[in-house]
This record gives structure tokens, C-alpha cells and sequence, in this order.
């Protein structure tokens, strides 16, 4: 990908909310180890997760954009749209665990987790390298901008 | 006269009046030569017939392949589309130029996988497909771990070529073709353009054909190949023509000889060509057991990484400047582009020169290949410049070099130079009729300027427009113009462009996704 900051930022919110929302919305009844919980409280939880990814991703965008102008080429290569999981995803449930995200009653089950974040990653990280630019054809070329 | 100009398939030779001086039916007058903007009645009473067409492109290459397909997608019917061209295809002169300077069909261009003139979507690039066709991962990892782990991936060209020719068919490009010269794009008065047409000879009643249209599309590519003055002065004093010559042109009598007897090769330049004409040396040394000796002159040698600042530095060594395309990845939507859309004039110049310069990409095999050279002594890279060369017997060359250990003398048995310079957009009669008659002008880097919009300025004739794209607009708002992403970046700014005259359909999401459906169905429009 070629991201302009601006771009960054609008096609992360663009697609977590989107794509990730809808994904969201199909997973969160079956993930594992939520079994007491009713569909109400266990939506609330995944889609706490998901702003929650959301919000810091915009400050992890700023770093990733100071990182690139190191890069001859200011671009971010495919591979690390798909490795910024592990950092991204370590500092959301570092997060939960230390109870700071607000409107989190309880903790979230690991497994759960692990399984709503990694396939939400990489659902976003398909579109984002390809399918993204059969609806949005400008897209490519004004550094991930939708607006 | 000399022959500087590596010639080109379809490339407009200048014009040339009859010598018998005998006036022919339907030719131009010199009230019509003469003037900047034409009536209906002059060019009625020269007698040359006129085609209204509202939109025409002049060149036929890919420039105009990608803006027409663009244009289709859009809505436009072929009816409403004349592409002039002397081009048998659309590809037929970049295949050629690929072909000679060693990357054949088999071989892989310099160019992303997302950059697909078939496919104006790029989606799926290249690299996918390639995957299945082949049922493998491996383009498909190359993708993933680029540039990191491995090389860029890089299409193959008869892969492109072959996807191409798909599209060709699919909307219904040919059609639109109209095979001729052009001779020059006047501007009309009430409006649009005329665009002259020499016809090939006894095809018409008349030597010129005039197309009457609202918009007119420059894509001309290249204004000419230039050999080097060196080169050239040798190959016309000694009349030797076979053992100095520029990747540009034919040379494969150099690997032959060297097939034939082992022999000493001087190679020049820092470029992509370069690297392939290396390449096809040490792939014959490899192949087939030869002793091939390889000299490799740089003007500028590069040592490691370069560039102005800790922000902009390039990685560089054994004489080479890295980069795994022609330009910086992000000039073709990320950072780059969106920095040089807003610089005028000099700050311009400037930014160009910074990520400009002779390069190449990094590739493994290469890499392995000119490790193996210098260890074993048969690859020789050195920093100089070519003072003299002179014939030296049984068809060997000796090169006087001047280097930074002072001045060196070679016996070769060929040189092959891969630089080269482009040849001015005056030398392309119809860039420069536009320079003369047509309101056009000069960019910061003295090519033909362009509006962000792709439109040629100084040229407008309302409520027509002339829009240019290509290598001639190189230094515009838009750097990768010479590239087959910047070709379709500048077809999608053109057909927005033509989208606010009302000339075609709004390619929103909804209209995008069912067009790239019937894409992916193959489905002919």
C-alpha cells in the first residue's frame, strides 16, 4: 500500500467499522468461552474490542507514518499491514487486562480474543490489498482517501 | 542526414513534402500551415475530407489503450472513438523495446504486480493470477513478503502482453483504430479540434484525412531514442555498425560472437538495461561454458546510500543506485504524489531530480550473479567515461577510458552502450506543431505541461479540451507518467475530467463494481 497519512487513517476507520463491524456482527455469537453471557453482553464486549482497536489504531498510524519516512520509497509493504497484528493486538488486551477500556464490565476470555481480533485482522488486511479497489477506484491513487 | 534516432516502430519520421513539388488532392495548403486556428472553410477548400468523431487519440500505443478502456468502462461506445495510429497493436513498440534490450515474453518487466494496463482495477494484480494459472503460492508469497524478504514481484512480459490482447478484444479496441500518420492536432474555430491524418499511400482519394472532434488525447510515447554523440561518431566515421551499438536497438550479433570465441564486452550505463544485458552475458557465459570478460563503465559509481537527507536516501553500491521501480513506490498514490501535486516550477525541477537519476532494482539473481563476476575476475565495474574508440582488427574495438585511476586503454570485441537520451518533444512533429501553432507549452522540466487534469495548457478550444499523457508530460503534477500505473492514473484524471463535460459516466462504486464483474466474465462492451 501507498498511504498518505490522511489515507491511513480514513481507510482504517473505513474498513474496521465496515468490514470489521459486519464480521463482528456474524463471529461474535460463536466464539468460545462465553457461554454465560447473553448475546447483548457479548456483542457489547466484541464491539468494545473493535472501537477500541479503532481509536488507538489512529495513534499507531502516526508512529507507522513516521516509521515510512525512513523508507526511500514511502511505502508500507504488504507484509507489514499484516505483522502490525501482533503489536496492535498485544496492546488492546494489554489494555482490557489492565481494565482501562471504559464500558468493559468484565474481562474478555483470551481464546475469544485472540480468535475476534486475528480474523477481523486479516478479513481487513484481504480487502485492504485488493478487493477495496473494485468499488473505490480512486482510491489507489489518492493514498487511501475515500473523502 | 544523420541518423540519431533509434528508430521505432510506428515513430512519425519528419515530414517531408513531395520532391517533385506536384500539389495532391486533399493536402494541406499554406494558409492552412500557416494558421493556429482553422475554419470549417479552410479546410474545406484544401479539399481534405473531414470524419467527425468526438473524441480522438493520437499515438495508439498503450497510452491510448489504457484511456480508451478507461473511457469504455466509462460508458463511451467505440463510435464515438478514433485512435490514429501507425501501430499494428497497442504494445507493438513497447514489446519491441523490451524485446532488444533482453526481456523477452519469457523474462519479467520492471513493474508491480497492482500495475496492470488489462485491468484498471488492478484487482487481481498480476501476482494473483499468475497463481492460479500456475496453482502456486510462490508469486503469491513473493507479494506478501516483498520487499523485505524478497525481490519485488514483477509480472512477466508476455504475461502483460497477453492480458492485453484479451482486453483489446473485450472492448472492442480495434474498432476504434484508424491506421495513419498523424501530422498535426490544429485547434478549430466554434470550437474542439482538427486532427490531420495521412493515410497509408492509395488507401484514400486524398492525402490527408481531417478528424473533427470535440477532444483530442496526445499519446505519442516517446519523442525519439537518441544515440549517444560518442557512438555515433564512431559508427559513422569507421562505418561499423555491428560492434558498437545501444541496448535499444537489435545486437544480437554481440552474444553470438561471443558464442563463437571467447572475447572482452564493454558495457555502459547504470540502468535497468543494464542489468538485463548483463544478465543475458553471464546467463550465456553460464549456459553454455563461454569465457565471456566483462568490462563495466559507470559515469557515476555509486558506493552506498544516497540522497539529501536521513528522509531521502537511497540505497546504493558496487556502482549501482537501488530502486525497485522507476521511481520511488509512493509517487504513484502515496506520499510522493500527493507532495508533487502541489509544487510549481522550480521546487518541482527540484523534487524530480531527487528521486530521478539512472537506477536499478535490487534482485537477488543479479546480485549473485555479479558477486560470482568480481570474485572470479570476469566482471570488471569501474567508474569512467568513453574518451575514444577506434577499430582494432578482426572486428575488435579499443576503447580509450578515462577513470578516476587515470586513462585506460581496452580491446573489446563490442560495446553496448545502455544509456541513452531522449530526444527533445520538439523532435516529435506533433508535439512540436503544438509547441508552434497549438498554444502548448513548456514544463519546469521542459516537456510538455499538463494540467493536474491531464489537460495540455494553452491548448483549450471551448468547449473542446486536449489532454496529453505519457512520457512527453514527464515533470507535470504527476511524476510516474511513463509508466503503465501512471498511464492509468492519468486516464483516470482524463476520464474524471470528461466525466464533469458530461462526455461519460461517473465511475462511482456501484458502476465500478458491475464493470469490473463483467471484467472478471470477460464479458466484450
Amino acid at each position: 500500500m501507498l498511504p498518505t497519512l490522511n489515507g491511513r487513517i480514513q481507510t482504517r476507520i473505513f474498513l474496521l467499522a465496515i468490514v470489521g463491524g459486519i464480521w463482528t456482527l456474524i463471529i461474535s455469537p460463536v466464539l468460545p468461552g462465553l457461554g454465560g453471557a447473553g448475546i447483548g453482553e457479548i456483542y457489547r464486549m466484541t464491539f468494545t474490542v473493535l472501537v477500541t482497536t479503532i481509536v488507538l489504531g489512529i495513534g499507531w498510524e502516526l508512529i507507522y507514518h513516521f516509521i515510512q519516512q525512513f523508507r526511500w520509497e514511502k511505502d508500507w509493504p504488504t507484509l507489514f499491514g499484516l505483522i502490525t497484528v501482533l503489536n496492535e493486538g498485544a496492546l488492546v488486551w494489554l489494555l482490557l487486562r489492565l481494565g482501562i477500556v471504559p464500558g468493559l464490565p468484565d474481562g474478555v476470555p483470551l481464546p475469544a480474543f485472540l480468535i475476534l481480533f486475528a480474523t477481523t485482522w486479516i478479513i481487513v488486511w484481504i480487502i485492504a490489498n485488493g478487493p477495496m479497489r473494485v468499488p473505490f477506484i480512486h482510491w489507489r491513487f489518492r493514498g487511501g482517501r475515500l473523502v | 542526414m544523420r541518423e540519431e534516432t533509434i528508430q521505432l516502430p510506428g515513430a512519425g519520421r519528419a515530414y517531408r513534402p513531395d520532391p517533385s513539388g506536384a500539389p495532391q488532392p486533399g493536402d494541406l495548403t499554406p494558409e492552412l500551415i500557416e494558421t493556429d486556428w482553422w475554419s470549417d472553410d479552410a479546410v474545406a477548400r484544401a479539399g481534405i475530407p473531414v470524419v467527425d468523431v468526438p473524441f480522438v487519440s493520437v499515438g495508439g500505443g498503450i497510452g491510448s489503450f489504457v484511456t480508451v478502456d478507461y473511457l469504455r468502462i466509462c460508458g463511451v461506445p467505440t463510435s464515438a472513438i478514433k485512435v490514429l495510429t501507425q501501430l499494428e497493436h497497442p504494445w507493438e513498440s513497447y514489446e519491441y523495446l523490451t524485446r532488444v534490450s533482453q526481456i523477452p515474453r519469457k523474462e519479467r518487466l520492471r513493474s508491480d504486480s497492482a500495475s496492470c494496463p488489462d485491468n484498471i482495477w488492478g484487482f487481481p494484480s498480476y501476482a494473483v493470477r499468475e497463481a492460479f494459472a500456475d496453482k502456486s503460492f510462490r508469486s503469491l508469497w513473493q507479494v506478501l513478503v516483498e520487499p523485505i524478504f524478497a525481490d519485488y514481484y514483477t509480472p512477466k512480459a508476455g504475461h502483460a502482453f497477453e492480458t492485453m490482447e484479451k482486453e483489446y478484444r473485450r472492448i472492442s479496441y480495434p474498432e476504434t483504430v484508424v491506421k495513419g500518420q498523424v501530422r498535426m492536432v490544429r485547434r478549430r474555430i466554434g470550437g474542439g479540434y482538427y486532427t490531420i491524418l495521412t493515410p497509408p499511400e492509395k488507401s484514400s482519394r486524398t492525402r490527408r484525412i481531417a478528424y473533427r472532434s470535440k477532444y483530442v488525447h496526445i499519446a505519442v510515447g516517446y519523442p525519439g531514442l537518441k544515440f549517444l554523440p560518442d557512438l555515433q561518431e564512431y559508427r559513422e566515421r569507421h562505418r561499423d555498425y555491428g560492434s558498437v551499438v545501444n541496448a535499444y536497438e537489435p545486437h544480437e550479433q554481440i552474444y553470438q560472437r561471443l558464442h563463437a570465441a571467447p572475447g572482452t564486452v564493454l558495457v555502459r550505463g547504470g540502468g535497468i538495461v543494464a542489468s538485463r544485458v548483463l544478465q543475458r552475458l553471464i546467463d550465456d557465459r553460464d549456459a553454455r561454458g563461454l569465457q565471456t570478460q566483462i568490462l563495466h563503465v559507470f559515469r557515476t559509481f555509486v558506493t552506498g546510500s544516497h540522497g539529501p537527507n536521513i528522509w531521502m536516501r537511497r540505497r546504493g553500491g558496487d556502482g549501482w543506485a537501488y530502486q525497485g521501480f522507476n521511481y520511488p513506490k509512493s509517487v504513484w498514490g502515496g506520499q510522493l504524489k500527493a507532495r508533487v501535486r502541489k509544487l510549481e516550477g522550480k521546487d518541482r525541477a527540484d523534487l524530480y531530480k531527487v528521486f530521478g537519476g539512472t537506477n536499478t532494482p535490487i534482485r537477488r539473481n543479479w546480485q549473485e550473479q555479479m558477486r560470482r563476476g568480481r570474485r572470479e575476475g570476469w566482471y570488471r565495474p569501474f567508474q569512467g567515461e568513453i574518451i575514444a574508440m577506434e577499430p582494432h582488427g578482426s572486428g575488435q574495438v579499443r576503447v580509450e577510458l578515462k577513470t578516476e585511476h587515470g586513462p585506460q586503454h581496452v580491446t573489446v570485441i563490442g560495446v553496448v552502450d545502455c544509456t541513452g537520451l531522449e530526444a527533445d518533444i520538439s523532435e516529435h512533429r506533433v508535439l512540436d506543431d503544438l509547441l508552434q501553432h497549438g498554444g502548448a507549452g513548456r514544463n519546469p522540466v521542459d516537456r510538455l505541461d499538463v494540467d493536474r487534469t491531464f489537460e495540455v495548457r494553452g491548448t483549450r478550444s471551448e468547449p473542446g479540451r486536449m489532454y496529453a499523457s505519457g512520457t512527453a508530460t514527464l515533470g507535470g503534477y504527476f511524476p510516474g507518467v511513463d509508466t503503465f500505473l501512471g498511464l492509468q492514473i492519468a486516464a483516470q484524471e482524463i476520464a474524471d475530467d470528461l466525466t464533469r463535460q458530461k462526455f461519460c459516466r461517473r465511475l462511482g462504486p456501484l458502476r465500478s463494481t458491475s464493470q469490473w464483474w463483467k471484467w472478471a466474465r470477460g464479458k466484450q462492451i
